[in-house]
Protein backbone atom coordinates (compact mmCIF):
# COMPACT_ATOMS: atom_id res chain seq x y z
CA UNK A 1 0.00 0.00 0.00
CA UNK A 2 1.92 2.50 -1.40
CA UNK A 3 -0.15 5.47 -1.39
CA UNK A 4 -1.18 4.70 1.92
CA UNK A 5 2.49 5.23 3.67
CA UNK A 6 3.03 8.29 1.28
CA UNK A 7 -0.68 9.53 3.06
CA UNK A 8 0.43 8.46 6.74
CA UNK A 9 4.35 10.22 5.82
CA UNK A 10 2.00 13.73 5.04
CA UNK A 11 0.32 13.59 7.49
CA UNK A 12 2.98 13.23 9.87
CA UNK A 13 4.22 15.93 8.39
CA UNK A 14 0.97 17.81 9.05
CA UNK A 15 0.88 17.35 12.50
CA UNK A 16 4.53 18.45 12.88
CA UNK A 17 4.15 21.51 10.92
CA UNK A 18 1.14 22.12 13.10
CA UNK A 19 2.24 21.24 16.53
CA UNK A 20 5.41 23.92 16.42
CA UNK A 21 2.90 26.66 15.15
CA UNK A 22 0.91 26.52 18.09
CA UNK A 23 3.92 26.04 20.16
CA UNK A 24 5.08 29.40 18.71
CA UNK A 25 1.80 30.75 18.92
CA UNK A 26 1.99 29.64 22.33
CA UNK A 27 4.95 31.11 23.17
CA UNK A 28 4.36 34.37 21.88
CA UNK A 29 1.04 34.65 23.84
CA UNK A 30 2.37 33.65 26.74
CA UNK A 31 5.38 36.31 26.57
CA UNK A 32 2.57 38.70 26.26
CA UNK A 33 0.71 37.49 29.14
CA UNK A 34 4.00 37.70 31.28
CA UNK A 35 4.60 40.84 30.78
CA UNK A 36 1.38 42.84 30.72
CA UNK A 37 0.58 40.44 34.01
CA UNK A 38 4.07 40.82 35.51
CA UNK A 39 4.27 44.84 35.27
CA UNK A 40 0.28 45.29 36.90
CA UNK A 41 1.24 42.49 39.14
CA UNK A 42 4.20 44.91 40.26
CA UNK A 43 3.32 48.34 39.33
CA UNK A 44 -0.89 48.63 40.91
CA UNK A 45 0.15 48.21 44.31
CA UNK A 46 2.06 51.74 44.04
CA UNK A 47 -0.59 53.49 42.41
CA UNK A 48 -1.83 56.05 44.49
CA UNK A 49 -4.10 58.78 44.36
CA UNK A 50 -1.02 60.96 45.97
CA UNK A 51 1.30 59.32 42.88
CA UNK A 52 -1.17 61.07 40.15
CA UNK A 53 -2.26 64.06 41.62
CA UNK A 54 1.07 65.66 43.54
CA UNK A 55 4.76 66.45 42.90
CA UNK A 56 7.38 64.93 44.65
CA UNK A 57 9.01 66.65 47.19
CA UNK A 58 12.23 66.00 49.42
CA UNK A 59 10.76 67.79 52.18
CA UNK A 60 7.50 65.63 53.20
CA UNK A 61 9.91 63.21 51.29
CA UNK A 62 6.84 61.93 48.88
CA UNK A 63 7.02 60.85 44.98
CA UNK A 64 4.08 62.40 43.20
CA UNK A 65 4.01 61.84 39.19
CA UNK A 66 1.87 64.62 38.06
CA UNK A 67 4.35 66.79 36.77
CA UNK A 68 5.66 64.41 34.39
CA UNK A 69 2.18 63.39 33.54
CA UNK A 70 1.19 67.45 32.50
CA UNK A 71 4.80 67.36 30.57
CA UNK A 72 3.64 64.16 28.54
CA UNK A 73 -0.10 65.87 27.93
CA UNK A 74 2.20 69.06 26.84
CA UNK A 75 4.50 67.48 24.63
CA UNK A 76 1.38 65.73 23.39
CA UNK A 77 0.01 69.28 22.51
CA UNK A 78 3.11 70.71 21.07
CA UNK A 79 4.19 68.08 18.89
CA UNK A 80 0.64 67.00 17.47
CA UNK A 81 -0.70 70.87 16.98
CA UNK A 82 2.78 71.14 14.56
CA UNK A 83 3.08 67.81 13.20
CA UNK A 84 -0.52 67.06 11.98
CA UNK A 85 -0.88 70.07 9.92
CA UNK A 86 2.76 69.97 8.18
CA UNK A 87 2.83 66.03 7.57
CA UNK A 88 -1.04 65.86 6.15
CA UNK A 89 -0.47 68.82 3.72
CA UNK A 90 2.95 67.91 2.81
CA UNK A 91 1.10 63.85 2.14
CA UNK A 92 -1.79 65.51 0.20
CA UNK A 93 1.01 68.03 -1.74
CA UNK A 94 2.72 64.96 -2.40
CA UNK A 95 -0.07 62.44 -3.60
CA UNK A 96 -2.51 64.94 -5.31
CA UNK A 97 -0.49 67.69 -6.84
CA UNK A 98 3.35 67.03 -6.91
CA UNK A 99 3.98 66.70 -11.04
CA UNK A 100 7.62 65.95 -11.04
CA UNK A 101 7.20 61.15 -9.86
CA UNK A 102 10.83 61.03 -9.28
CA UNK A 103 10.56 63.64 -7.00
CA UNK A 104 7.61 62.14 -5.17
CA UNK A 105 9.45 58.77 -5.10
CA UNK A 106 12.78 59.72 -3.58
CA UNK A 107 10.95 61.86 -1.02
CA UNK A 108 8.94 58.57 0.01
CA UNK A 109 12.10 56.43 -0.20
CA UNK A 110 13.55 59.37 2.12
CA UNK A 111 10.45 59.46 4.76
CA UNK A 112 10.13 55.74 4.70
CA UNK A 113 14.18 55.32 5.55
CA UNK A 114 13.68 58.24 8.29
CA UNK A 115 10.75 56.21 10.24
CA UNK A 116 13.62 53.50 10.34
CA UNK A 117 16.32 55.87 12.47
CA UNK A 118 17.03 55.02 16.28
CA UNK A 119 15.04 58.04 18.12
CA UNK A 120 18.08 58.38 20.10
CA UNK A 121 19.40 59.52 16.95
CA UNK A 122 16.81 62.22 16.54
CA UNK A 123 17.53 63.76 20.28
CA UNK A 124 20.92 64.11 18.94
CA UNK A 125 19.97 66.26 16.07
CA UNK A 126 17.13 67.97 18.06
CA UNK A 127 20.13 69.05 20.92
CA UNK A 128 22.30 70.26 18.43
CA UNK A 129 19.83 71.94 16.42
CA UNK A 130 17.02 73.26 18.38
CA UNK A 131 19.18 73.98 21.75
CA UNK A 132 22.82 74.79 20.31
CA UNK A 133 21.89 76.38 17.49
CA UNK A 134 18.53 77.75 17.99
CA UNK A 135 19.44 78.15 21.33
CA UNK A 136 15.87 77.12 22.91
CA UNK A 137 16.60 76.23 26.35
CA UNK A 138 15.39 72.11 27.16
CA UNK A 139 12.55 71.95 27.73
CA UNK A 140 9.05 70.70 26.19
CA UNK A 141 9.50 72.81 22.96
CA UNK A 142 12.72 71.78 22.07
CA UNK A 143 11.48 68.25 23.24
CA UNK A 144 8.09 68.59 21.06
CA UNK A 145 9.95 69.71 17.87
CA UNK A 146 12.44 67.02 18.27
CA UNK A 147 9.21 64.83 18.11
CA UNK A 148 7.82 66.96 15.15
CA UNK A 149 10.81 65.45 13.36
CA UNK A 150 10.86 62.13 14.25
CA UNK A 151 7.13 61.73 13.67
CA UNK A 152 6.95 63.73 10.73
CA UNK A 153 8.09 60.58 8.28
CA UNK A 154 5.46 58.20 10.29
CA UNK A 155 2.52 61.05 9.72
CA UNK A 156 3.47 61.48 5.82
CA UNK A 157 3.91 58.45 4.71
CA UNK A 158 0.50 57.05 6.41
CA UNK A 159 -1.37 60.03 4.92
CA UNK A 160 0.17 59.11 1.87
CA UNK A 161 -1.36 55.36 2.21
CA UNK A 162 -5.14 56.41 3.67
CA UNK A 163 -4.66 59.08 0.11
CA UNK A 164 -3.71 56.29 -2.01
CA UNK A 165 -6.77 53.91 -0.84
CA UNK A 166 -9.20 56.85 -2.62
CA UNK A 167 -10.06 55.27 -5.89
CA UNK A 168 -8.60 57.22 -8.59
CA UNK A 169 -12.60 56.68 -10.28
CA UNK A 170 -13.56 59.66 -7.56
CA UNK A 171 -10.50 62.04 -8.66
CA UNK A 172 -11.69 61.77 -12.42
CA UNK A 173 -15.61 61.95 -11.66
CA UNK A 174 -14.97 65.03 -9.18
CA UNK A 175 -12.13 66.66 -12.26
CA UNK A 176 -14.86 65.86 -14.49
CA UNK A 177 -17.55 67.52 -13.37
CA UNK A 178 -15.67 70.84 -13.13
CA UNK A 179 -14.52 70.57 -10.21
CA UNK A 180 -10.66 71.96 -9.33
CA UNK A 181 -7.80 70.26 -7.64
CA UNK A 182 -8.29 71.69 -4.01
CA UNK A 183 -12.39 71.64 -4.06
CA UNK A 184 -11.63 67.68 -5.45
CA UNK A 185 -9.46 67.27 -2.27
CA UNK A 186 -11.67 68.91 0.20
CA UNK A 187 -14.79 67.12 -1.08
CA UNK A 188 -13.76 63.23 -2.16
CA UNK A 189 -10.51 62.24 -1.31
CA UNK A 190 -10.44 64.27 2.46
CA UNK A 191 -13.58 62.66 3.75
CA UNK A 192 -12.69 59.08 2.06
CA UNK A 193 -9.62 59.06 3.83
CA UNK A 194 -10.29 60.42 6.98
CA UNK A 195 -10.20 57.49 9.14
CA UNK A 196 -6.91 55.84 8.10
CA UNK A 197 -5.71 59.67 8.55
CA UNK A 198 -6.87 60.02 11.89
CA UNK A 199 -5.79 56.51 12.91
CA UNK A 200 -2.45 57.24 12.28
CA UNK A 201 -2.31 60.65 14.14
CA UNK A 202 -3.44 58.71 17.21
CA UNK A 203 -0.78 56.03 16.42
CA UNK A 204 1.87 58.45 16.56
CA UNK A 205 0.37 59.82 19.88
CA UNK A 206 1.84 56.37 20.58
CA UNK A 207 4.79 56.96 19.66
CA UNK A 208 4.97 60.28 21.36
CA UNK A 209 3.48 58.68 24.92
CA UNK A 210 6.48 55.93 24.22
CA UNK A 211 9.47 58.02 23.04
CA UNK A 212 12.35 58.42 25.61
CA UNK A 213 15.60 58.57 24.17
CA UNK A 214 14.55 61.18 21.97
CA UNK A 215 13.78 63.38 24.76
CA UNK A 216 16.75 62.80 26.72
CA UNK A 217 18.78 65.86 25.59
CA UNK A 218 16.39 68.07 24.19
CA UNK A 219 13.19 68.08 27.03
CA UNK A 220 15.01 67.08 30.09
CA UNK A 221 14.39 65.72 33.45
CA UNK A 222 12.68 68.54 35.26
CA UNK A 223 10.06 66.66 37.52
CA UNK A 224 8.78 69.87 39.20
CA UNK A 225 5.44 71.11 38.15
CA UNK A 226 5.04 73.99 35.31
CA UNK A 227 2.36 75.50 33.37
CA UNK A 228 2.04 74.66 29.92
CA UNK A 229 3.85 78.21 29.43
CA UNK A 230 6.60 77.89 31.71
CA UNK A 231 7.33 74.09 30.77
CA UNK A 232 8.35 75.21 27.23
CA UNK A 233 11.64 76.91 28.52
CA UNK A 234 12.24 74.68 30.80
CA UNK A 235 13.59 71.00 32.02
CA UNK A 236 10.61 68.65 31.97
CA UNK A 237 11.03 64.70 32.21
CA UNK A 238 7.90 62.98 30.27
CA UNK A 239 6.32 59.98 31.76
CA UNK A 240 9.01 57.67 30.23
CA UNK A 241 11.75 59.95 30.93
CA UNK A 242 10.81 59.79 34.45
CA UNK A 243 10.41 55.91 34.54
CA UNK A 244 13.90 56.01 33.87
CA UNK A 245 15.20 58.71 36.40
CA UNK A 246 13.35 57.03 38.77
CA UNK A 247 14.42 52.92 38.03
CA UNK A 248 18.10 54.44 37.61
CA UNK A 249 19.06 57.12 39.18
CA UNK A 250 17.19 57.01 42.13
CA UNK A 251 16.45 53.11 42.60
CA UNK A 252 12.69 53.84 42.95
CA UNK A 253 11.69 50.77 41.28
CA UNK A 254 8.21 50.51 42.62
CA UNK A 255 7.46 54.07 41.38
CA UNK A 256 8.76 53.02 37.76
CA UNK A 257 6.62 50.44 37.63
CA UNK A 258 3.66 52.41 38.86
CA UNK A 259 4.56 54.68 35.69
CA UNK A 260 4.74 51.88 33.68
CA UNK A 261 1.28 50.40 34.58
CA UNK A 262 -0.02 54.21 33.12
CA UNK A 263 1.95 53.63 30.41
CA UNK A 264 0.22 50.77 29.21
CA UNK A 265 -3.08 51.83 30.65
CA UNK A 266 -2.28 54.75 28.12
CA UNK A 267 -1.37 52.93 25.41
CA UNK A 268 -4.17 50.47 25.62
CA UNK A 269 -6.46 53.47 25.76
CA UNK A 270 -4.98 54.75 22.65
CA UNK A 271 -5.26 51.92 20.57
CA UNK A 272 -8.75 51.56 21.41
CA UNK A 273 -9.44 55.33 20.27
CA UNK A 274 -7.50 54.50 16.80
CA UNK A 275 -9.46 51.84 16.34
CA UNK A 276 -12.92 53.66 17.69
CA UNK A 277 -11.87 56.49 15.03
CA UNK A 278 -11.36 53.99 12.46
CA UNK A 279 -14.87 52.85 12.63
CA UNK A 280 -16.78 55.63 13.37
CA UNK A 281 -15.29 57.76 10.51
CA UNK A 282 -15.21 55.08 8.21
CA UNK A 283 -18.07 56.86 5.23
CA UNK A 284 -21.45 55.09 5.58
CA UNK A 285 -21.39 54.87 1.90
CA UNK A 286 -18.04 52.65 1.39
CA UNK B 1 -22.06 73.51 -40.71
CA UNK B 2 -19.23 74.13 -38.88
CA UNK B 3 -19.14 71.64 -35.81
CA UNK B 4 -19.23 72.31 -32.08
CA UNK B 5 -16.15 70.61 -31.47
CA UNK B 6 -13.16 70.92 -34.32
CA UNK B 7 -10.09 69.22 -34.30
CA UNK B 8 -7.33 70.26 -36.94
CA UNK B 9 -4.49 68.31 -36.71
CA UNK B 10 -4.68 66.57 -33.58
CA UNK B 11 -1.63 64.84 -32.37
CA UNK B 12 -0.90 63.48 -29.37
CA UNK B 13 1.92 61.42 -27.78
CA UNK B 14 2.07 59.50 -24.44
CA UNK B 15 6.00 59.26 -23.69
CA UNK B 16 7.01 58.40 -27.06
CA UNK B 17 4.37 56.79 -28.58
CA UNK B 18 2.27 59.03 -30.47
CA UNK B 19 -1.51 57.84 -29.77
CA UNK B 20 -3.47 59.92 -32.19
CA UNK B 21 -2.38 60.76 -35.34
CA UNK B 22 -2.90 64.21 -37.79
CA UNK B 23 -7.07 63.82 -36.40
CA UNK B 24 -9.00 66.31 -38.47
CA UNK B 25 -12.93 65.86 -37.54
CA UNK B 26 -16.01 68.10 -36.70
CA UNK B 27 -18.45 67.07 -35.13
CA UNK B 28 -22.19 68.36 -35.14
CA UNK B 29 -24.13 69.82 -32.43
CA UNK B 30 -27.05 68.14 -31.40
CA UNK B 31 -26.31 65.03 -32.62
CA UNK B 32 -25.07 61.50 -31.45
CA UNK B 33 -21.66 60.97 -32.62
CA UNK B 34 -20.46 57.28 -32.50
CA UNK B 35 -16.74 56.65 -32.26
CA UNK B 36 -15.58 52.67 -33.46
CA UNK B 37 -12.52 51.24 -33.83
CA UNK B 38 -10.66 48.32 -32.32
CA UNK B 39 -8.97 48.37 -28.76
CA UNK B 40 -5.94 50.55 -28.66
CA UNK B 41 -7.12 52.34 -32.10
CA UNK B 42 -7.27 55.87 -29.52
CA UNK B 43 -11.06 56.55 -29.79
CA UNK B 44 -11.20 56.86 -25.99
CA UNK B 45 -7.76 58.83 -25.84
CA UNK B 46 -9.66 61.48 -28.65
CA UNK B 47 -12.60 61.48 -26.33
CA UNK B 48 -10.52 62.33 -23.33
CA UNK B 49 -8.81 64.82 -25.44
CA UNK B 50 -12.03 66.92 -25.94
CA UNK B 51 -12.92 67.91 -21.91
CA UNK B 52 -8.90 67.70 -21.10
CA UNK B 53 -9.19 64.79 -19.11
CA UNK B 54 -5.73 63.74 -20.43
CA UNK B 55 -4.06 66.29 -18.83
CA UNK B 56 -4.06 64.01 -15.48
CA UNK B 57 -2.41 61.52 -17.60
CA UNK B 58 1.71 61.86 -16.88
CA UNK B 59 3.91 62.25 -19.87
CA UNK B 60 1.06 63.61 -22.42
CA UNK B 61 1.95 65.58 -25.17
CA UNK B 62 -0.70 67.21 -27.60
CA UNK B 63 -0.13 69.55 -30.65
CA UNK B 64 -2.51 70.74 -32.88
CA UNK B 65 -5.52 72.48 -32.13
CA UNK B 66 -9.07 71.66 -30.22
CA UNK B 67 -11.26 73.79 -30.51
CA UNK B 68 -15.40 73.46 -28.73
CA UNK B 69 -17.76 76.78 -29.97
CA UNK B 70 -14.48 78.56 -31.68
CA UNK B 71 -12.80 78.47 -28.41
CA UNK B 72 -9.29 77.01 -28.33
CA UNK B 73 -9.57 74.54 -25.37
CA UNK B 74 -5.78 74.17 -24.87
CA UNK B 75 -4.82 78.18 -25.22
CA UNK B 76 -3.73 79.60 -21.82
CA UNK B 77 -6.58 81.80 -20.41
CA UNK B 78 -8.91 78.77 -21.07
CA UNK B 79 -9.93 77.66 -17.78
CA UNK B 80 -10.11 73.52 -17.94
CA UNK B 81 -12.99 73.82 -14.74
CA UNK B 82 -15.06 76.07 -16.85
CA UNK B 83 -14.19 73.94 -19.61
CA UNK B 84 -15.28 70.21 -17.82
CA UNK B 85 -18.12 72.06 -17.14
CA UNK B 86 -19.37 72.64 -20.34
CA UNK B 87 -18.35 69.17 -21.75
CA UNK B 88 -18.82 66.30 -19.53
CA UNK B 89 -18.19 63.10 -19.14
CA UNK B 90 -19.55 59.23 -18.04
CA UNK B 91 -16.91 56.86 -17.82
CA UNK B 92 -16.78 53.02 -18.78
CA UNK B 93 -16.95 52.04 -15.32
CA UNK B 94 -19.59 53.44 -13.13
CA UNK B 95 -17.76 55.86 -10.46
CA UNK B 96 -21.10 57.39 -8.11
CA UNK B 97 -19.16 58.86 -4.72
CA UNK B 98 -19.97 57.30 -1.67
CA UNK B 99 -22.38 59.48 -0.31
CA UNK B 100 -25.80 59.33 -0.71
CA UNK B 101 -27.79 59.41 -4.47
CA UNK B 102 -28.61 63.01 -3.67
CA UNK B 103 -25.30 64.87 -2.50
CA UNK B 104 -24.08 62.62 -5.65
CA UNK B 105 -26.08 64.29 -7.86
CA UNK B 106 -26.05 67.55 -5.84
CA UNK B 107 -22.34 67.39 -6.22
CA UNK B 108 -21.80 69.16 -9.65
CA UNK B 109 -23.84 72.06 -8.82
CA UNK B 110 -22.78 72.80 -5.39
CA UNK B 111 -19.17 73.07 -6.63
CA UNK B 112 -20.46 75.87 -9.12
CA UNK B 113 -21.62 77.25 -6.18
CA UNK B 114 -25.58 76.23 -5.78
CA UNK B 115 -26.29 76.33 -2.16
CA UNK B 116 -29.90 77.24 -2.19
CA UNK B 117 -31.53 73.74 -0.96
CA UNK B 118 -34.61 74.45 -3.23
CA UNK B 119 -32.77 75.23 -5.87
CA UNK B 120 -30.02 71.82 -5.90
CA UNK B 121 -33.42 69.46 -4.76
CA UNK B 122 -34.84 71.14 -8.19
CA UNK B 123 -31.45 70.49 -10.19
CA UNK B 124 -31.45 67.00 -8.75
CA UNK B 125 -34.94 66.01 -9.56
CA UNK B 126 -34.75 67.15 -12.97
CA UNK B 127 -31.08 65.43 -13.63
CA UNK B 128 -32.62 62.52 -12.04
CA UNK B 129 -35.50 62.62 -14.72
CA UNK B 130 -33.19 63.11 -17.80
CA UNK B 131 -30.82 60.65 -16.73
CA UNK B 132 -34.68 58.20 -16.27
CA UNK B 133 -33.77 56.93 -13.19
CA UNK B 134 -36.11 59.29 -10.84
CA UNK B 135 -38.60 56.89 -10.21
CA UNK B 136 -36.27 53.85 -9.06
CA UNK B 137 -34.51 56.04 -6.59
CA UNK B 138 -37.36 59.20 -5.74
CA UNK B 139 -37.43 57.54 -2.36
CA UNK B 140 -34.34 56.48 -1.40
CA UNK B 141 -32.71 60.02 -2.23
CA UNK B 142 -31.03 59.98 0.73
CA UNK B 143 -29.55 56.22 1.10
CA UNK B 144 -25.93 55.19 -0.41
CA UNK B 145 -25.10 55.45 -4.20
CA UNK B 146 -23.23 52.13 -3.68
CA UNK B 147 -25.56 49.94 -2.68
CA UNK B 148 -27.65 50.76 -6.12
CA UNK B 149 -27.54 47.78 -9.58
CA UNK B 150 -24.23 48.64 -11.89
CA UNK B 151 -27.41 50.32 -14.15
CA UNK B 152 -28.55 52.06 -11.80
CA UNK B 153 -25.01 53.61 -10.91
CA UNK B 154 -24.01 54.21 -14.39
CA UNK B 155 -27.37 56.30 -14.89
CA UNK B 156 -27.03 57.93 -11.89
CA UNK B 157 -23.41 58.87 -13.26
CA UNK B 158 -25.40 60.56 -16.26
CA UNK B 159 -27.64 62.31 -14.24
CA UNK B 160 -24.48 64.00 -12.14
CA UNK B 161 -23.03 64.69 -15.29
CA UNK B 162 -26.24 66.40 -16.44
CA UNK B 163 -27.12 68.56 -12.62
CA UNK B 164 -23.95 70.39 -13.95
CA UNK B 165 -25.89 71.38 -17.67
CA UNK B 166 -23.27 70.99 -20.17
CA UNK B 167 -23.37 71.18 -23.47
CA UNK B 168 -21.58 68.26 -24.61
CA UNK B 169 -21.69 64.52 -23.05
CA UNK B 170 -18.94 62.55 -23.72
CA UNK B 171 -20.12 58.75 -23.04
CA UNK B 172 -16.53 56.64 -22.93
CA UNK B 173 -17.83 53.27 -23.30
CA UNK B 174 -20.51 53.65 -20.75
CA UNK B 175 -22.48 50.91 -21.48
CA UNK B 176 -19.85 47.92 -22.08
CA UNK B 177 -19.51 46.70 -18.11
CA UNK B 178 -23.59 46.29 -18.01
CA UNK B 179 -26.37 43.63 -18.79
CA UNK B 180 -28.72 44.00 -22.09
CA UNK B 181 -31.65 45.66 -19.97
CA UNK B 182 -29.63 48.59 -18.31
CA UNK B 183 -27.80 48.86 -21.73
CA UNK B 184 -31.42 49.48 -23.73
CA UNK B 185 -32.48 51.81 -21.14
CA UNK B 186 -29.23 53.58 -21.82
CA UNK B 187 -29.33 53.88 -25.30
CA UNK B 188 -33.27 55.04 -24.89
CA UNK B 189 -31.57 57.81 -22.49
CA UNK B 190 -28.91 58.84 -25.16
CA UNK B 191 -31.59 59.40 -28.24
CA UNK B 192 -33.69 61.53 -25.57
CA UNK B 193 -30.34 63.54 -24.56
CA UNK B 194 -29.78 64.51 -27.81
CA UNK B 195 -32.30 67.09 -27.85
CA UNK B 196 -30.81 68.93 -25.60
CA UNK B 197 -26.93 67.98 -25.50
CA UNK B 198 -24.47 66.87 -28.43
CA UNK B 199 -23.25 63.26 -27.10
CA UNK B 200 -20.38 61.80 -28.18
CA UNK B 201 -19.78 58.24 -27.61
CA UNK B 202 -17.12 55.73 -27.57
CA UNK B 203 -18.42 52.00 -27.65
CA UNK B 204 -16.92 48.75 -29.06
CA UNK B 205 -20.70 47.63 -30.03
CA UNK B 206 -21.28 47.90 -33.21
CA UNK B 207 -25.03 47.57 -33.21
CA UNK B 208 -24.98 50.34 -30.54
CA UNK B 209 -23.58 52.76 -32.90
CA UNK B 210 -25.90 51.92 -35.51
CA UNK B 211 -29.04 51.83 -33.15
CA UNK B 212 -28.58 55.50 -31.73
CA UNK B 213 -25.69 57.35 -33.41
CA UNK B 214 -26.39 60.16 -36.59
CA UNK B 215 -22.37 60.06 -37.13
CA UNK B 216 -19.93 57.26 -36.74
CA UNK B 217 -16.26 58.17 -36.95
CA UNK B 218 -14.21 55.37 -37.19
CA UNK B 219 -10.67 54.57 -35.84
CA UNK B 220 -7.51 52.49 -36.82
CA UNK B 221 -4.14 52.75 -35.19
CA UNK B 222 -4.67 56.22 -33.69
CA UNK B 223 -5.83 57.19 -37.11
CA UNK B 224 -8.97 58.59 -37.92
CA UNK B 225 -9.72 56.47 -40.90
CA UNK B 226 -13.29 57.45 -41.85
CA UNK B 227 -16.51 59.93 -40.61
CA UNK B 228 -19.60 59.97 -42.14
CA UNK B 229 -23.86 59.97 -41.02
CA UNK B 230 -24.27 56.28 -39.87
CA UNK B 231 -26.09 54.91 -42.30
CA UNK B 232 -23.12 55.59 -44.96
CA UNK B 233 -20.14 54.34 -42.59
CA UNK B 234 -22.39 51.32 -42.16
CA UNK B 235 -23.81 50.65 -45.66
CA UNK B 236 -21.56 51.85 -48.01
CA UNK B 237 -17.84 52.60 -46.55
CA UNK B 238 -15.78 54.74 -48.59
CA UNK B 239 -12.39 53.15 -47.03
CA UNK B 240 -11.37 49.50 -47.64
CA UNK B 241 -10.27 49.66 -43.86
CA UNK B 242 -13.67 50.57 -42.55
CA UNK B 243 -15.17 47.95 -44.52
CA UNK B 244 -13.44 45.14 -43.09
CA UNK B 245 -13.75 46.47 -40.07
CA UNK B 246 -17.72 46.67 -39.63
CA UNK B 247 -18.17 43.32 -41.52
CA UNK B 248 -15.96 41.91 -39.11
CA UNK B 249 -12.83 40.76 -40.56
CA UNK B 250 -10.79 41.75 -37.37
CA UNK B 251 -11.03 43.80 -34.75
Amino acid sequence: MKTQGRSFGRKAKDALLRGLMYLCAGITCALLVFLIGYIFFRGIPNLSWQLISTQSSYRTNTIGILPNILNTLYIIIVSMAIVVPLGVCAAIYLTEYAQNKKVVRLISFATETLTGIPSIIFGLVGMLFFIQVLGLKPGVLAGGLTLVVMVLPTIISNTTESLKTVPDSYREGALALGSGKWHMVRTVVLPNSIDGIVTGCILAIGRIVGESAALLFTAGFGLVLNDFITAMSSSSATLTVALYVFASERGEIGVAFGIATILMILTFILNLAANFAAKKLKRKGA
Amino acid sequence: MAGIIETKDLDLWYGEKQALHSINIEIPDHQVTALIGPSGCGKSTFLKTLNRMNDLVEGVRIEGLVSYNGIDIFAPGTDVTWLRRQIGMVFQKANPFPMSIYDNVAYGPRTHGIKNKGELDGIVEQALKDAAIWDEVKDRLKSSALGMSGGQQQRLCIARALAVKPDILLLDESTSALDPISTSKIEDLIGELKKEYTVIMVTHNMQQAVRISDKTAFFLLGEMVEFGGTDQIFSAPKNKKTEDYISGRFG
